[in-house]
């Protein structure tokens, strides 16, 4: 059976870890054996403007882009940005805005913050815990893995009512 | 194996693997993580070069000399190299020799939008195109078989789309080359005019050979399709061609140049409407109409900024662009940034400041709003110069980086010395090439690889080219800069300044954040000026700081004049 591609639209702004978080899933759905493509933006861009990455996979992925009113995931990572980055969402798609609140308490600093949206994020993927967890490996240095684990199984299990 | 590559990741892949042995380079948006992963691979003898001429004419070198060897730049660093690249096109190479170039349609980190491929018609030379990290890999191996096979430079045309999308790619081993044989041949590498002239024989002989290749090229392919409609595209454009219309025939250009002439004729022989889409120029729709073939074609309007897919049905329903609103934040110095200090200063100072290509250019958006000009590297000093011809009355300052004054900068002091010019350039020294993500250059001391190596001495270097003051100074003083380049102003001297303090990105240290006192506050809005990311306005013209932003650099507290923002020492 061909498998739907999936579209997923990060954004924030520069300084956030942003690409780290799009490395995370692009990683983890290409261990669970997608085709994927992830854009990137570096240089100006980077300098606290805005920064934005997306990731789609599936059997066959073209475009490196995702199109306005096309994604099934946002997220965003900080308030401001959430006005421009909404008209990505595809009407019934799922906007993890509401994440960022219960993310600032759940974390002790804000480098965290990639690595627990990521894990809200992997809950409602399909894509299976073996290849989260290896992709967490490939990312991170050894020196924070651990941390990062840890941050990454809170977000995941994170609750909204 | 598949892993995950960007294009540029592919790029220094497939030269490893094609048994690359040299790669030379001045980093450039959307190209620079190209030699910063050919760098990892220990067999490959890598370079940060001093400019694009420099790297060209070094790659070039080692590929006279049978090596396999790679050049890499962004679009605008091809100019730079233009002058050794029009002459080799004349003499070939020896071992394979492939010049990768990434344009930057959008301008996402750029001063302009050329479009590389016509490099290909004014060099005469053949130019690759792949449309994603996977084909970016294989193109590089196929371009070092044509350079050895035809006798030439071969051009790997990128985008910033293709340069920094990453997708699953299958990679190999490294085979090993062995290196060709040098042989002393005058007539083919001493372009004298009476060389030349053989060797343009030569060129216009092997543009034959090359386009009869096109024809032969499989990744110059068709897919067939229904429907009336068949595509003729190329690089990053395919991908959203293949997304907006699934079910047409798509004949798709690998080799963007020479053309495939018979089988773009015999294409557009089997479909009813042939639609062109490319980015940027009209580079194929024209010569598709010079071969007398009815195009569809984009609107002049989308040969500004980049395609997407909802584009691609706009150009086949013969709509014109619609300009979408920039909304997205502008970016500003990091926290601590030592050019927000000399900008603080100059804008203080009402100079008019020729400015160059670096972070610094970021000092022109409101509200630093203080460097007037920003075109090419090097400018910062030679327009101190030319301005200084044409308005005699006014106060000029030239601003540039350290690694923008070795890539272009010595030769514009050199030439303000000899011709007698007068004016200040300040040199933001922050030890690092930093609007490129922060690599070495030859006043850091390091390679590409962190090695130690020789460290250019830029105060003997100014003073060499003929500066009549050349002053070092920490200018997180603000007050001590201030002074300095009001004194030289005042003189009738050429002077350069050396303004030295690290980058953010390599100093990490941190003091403390400054103490805010709100009772003192007189809501001026002064501080909020210095464009500081850590400062924030909040109710009724108070501040903020974001402890977690601020360095405790305390230009903030320098600026304020009510004492409200002061030093802390603990
Ligand atoms: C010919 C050319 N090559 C490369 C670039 C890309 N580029 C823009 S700014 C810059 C680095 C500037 O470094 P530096 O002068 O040290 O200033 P900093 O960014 O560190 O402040 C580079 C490499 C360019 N714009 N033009």
């Amino acid at each position: 059976m061909k498998r739907s591609v999936c579209n997923i639209v990060f954004g924030g702004i520069g300084g956030q870890g942003i690409l780290k978080a799009s490395e995370i899933c692009a990683t983890a759905a290409l261990c669970e054996g997608h085709h994927v493509k992830k854009s990137e933006v570096h240089g100006m861009a980077q300098r606290g403007g805005s920064v934005e990455s997306h990731v789609r996979f599936g059997d066959a992925v073209y475009s490196p882009l995702v199109g306005a009113g096309l994604a099934d995931f946002l997220v965003c990572f900080h308030k401001d940005e959430h006005q421009r980055l909404r008209p990505f969402l595809k009407p019934g798609g799922t906007d993890l805005t509401d994440y960022l609140e219960p993310a600032a308490r759940a974390i002790t600093h804000p480098r965290h913050l990639n690595t627990f949206l990521v894990g809200a994020l992997s809950a409602r993927l399909g894509i299976g815990e073996e290849s989260w967890t290896k992709a967490m490996h490939a990312v991170f240095d050894a020196k924070i893995l651990e941390e990062n684990l840890k941050v990454f199984r809170a977000g995941r299990s994170v609750e909204i009512q | 194996m598949r892993v995950l590559l960007s294009g540029n990741e592919a790029v220094a892949r497939g030269a490893w693997e094609a048994g690359v042995a040299v790669a030379c380079a001045y980093p450039g948006t959307p190209s620079t993580e190209i030699l910063e992963n050919v760098a990892l691979y220990p067999e490959i003898d890598a370079q940060w070069s001093v400019n694009e001429k420099v790297a060209y004419e070094v790659a070039l070198g080692a590929a006279m000399g049978g090596r396999r060897s790679l050049f890499a730049c962004k679009h605008v660093g091809l100019n730079v190299a233009m002058d050794p690249l029009m002459t080799s096109s004349y003499t070939g190479i020896s071992g394979g020799f492939v010049v990768v170039v990434c344009d930057d349609p959008q301008m996402h980190s750029s001063q302009n939008e050329q479009d590389t491929r016509w490099v290909g018609i004014f060099g005469k030379l053949p130019v690759l195109e792949p449309a994603g990290p996977g084909e970016a890999r294989e193109f590089v191996k196929e371009a070092f078989a044509i350079s050895e096979e035809y006798d030439t430079p071969v051009l790997l045309r990128m985008t910033t789309r293709v340069s920094h999308t990453k997708e699953d790619v299958e990679i190999s081993e490294r085979v090993e080359v062995e290196p060709r044989p040098f042989v002393r041949d005058v007539a083919k590498y001493v372009m004298i005019p009476k060389n030349a002239r053989g060797r343009h024989v030569v060129v216009e002989a092997r543009m034959a050979r090359l386009q009869a290749l096109a024809e032969r090229m499989p990744c110059n392919r068709v897919e067939e399709g229904c429907g009336k409609l068949g595509f003729v595209t190329a690089g990053v454009s395919y991908n959203y061609v293949k997304e907006a219309y699934p079910e047409a025939s798509v004949l798709k250009l690998g080799m963007a140049y020479p053309f495939c002439d018979e089988k773009i004729a015999e294409f557009a022989g089997t479909v009813e409407q042939v639609v062109v889409v490319e980015e940027l120029d009209p580079f194929i729709e024209d010569h598709l109409k010079a071969l007398g073939i009815a195009v569809t074609a984009k609107d002049a309007s989308f040969r500004i900024g980049e395609l997407g897919t909802a584009f691609v049905r706009d150009i086949v329903e013969g709509k014109k662009k619609h300009a979408t609103p920039v909304t997205a934040r502008k970016p500003l110095f990091c926290a601590g940034c030592p050019h927000r200090f000399a900008f603080v200063v100059l804008k203080k100072m009402r100079v008019y400041v020729a400015g160059d290509i670096g972070c610094y250019a970021l000092a022109s958006l409101p509200p630093l709003s203080s460097l007037h000009t920003c075109i090419c590297m090097g400018t910062g000093v030679t327009l101190v110069e030319g301005l200084g011809l044409a308005m005699r009355d006014e106060r000029v300052v030239g601003v540039l980086g350290d690694s923008t004054f070795v890539h272009s900068g010595i030769t514009g002091l050199i030439n303000a010395a000899y011709n007698k010019a007068k004016g200040v350039v300040v040199i933001l020294d922050n030890s690092i090439t930093a609007m490129t993500g922060g690599q070495q250059n030859p006043t850091t001391g390091l390679t590409i690889r962190n090695e130690p190596t020789k460290k250019l001495d830029l105060e003997k270097l100014c003073q060499s080219c003929g500066a009549d003051n050349v002053d070092v100074i920490d200018h997180s003083d603000i007050a001590a800069f201030e002074k300095l380049v009001t004194e030289r102003l005042a003189e009738d001297a050429l002077s350069v300044i050396i303004a030295r303090s690290p980058c953010k990105m390599i100093d990490r240290r941190r003091r403390p954040v400054p103490a805010y006192e709100q009772e003192l506050c007189k809501q001026c809005g002064l501080c909020l000026q210095i464009d500081c990311p850590a400062l924030t306005a909040i109710d009724d013209g108070f501040i903020a700081i974001d402890g977690n932003v601020c360095v405790g650099c305390n230009l903030c507290t320098d600026v304020c004049r009510f004492g409200a923002l002061k030093k802390n020492e603990a």
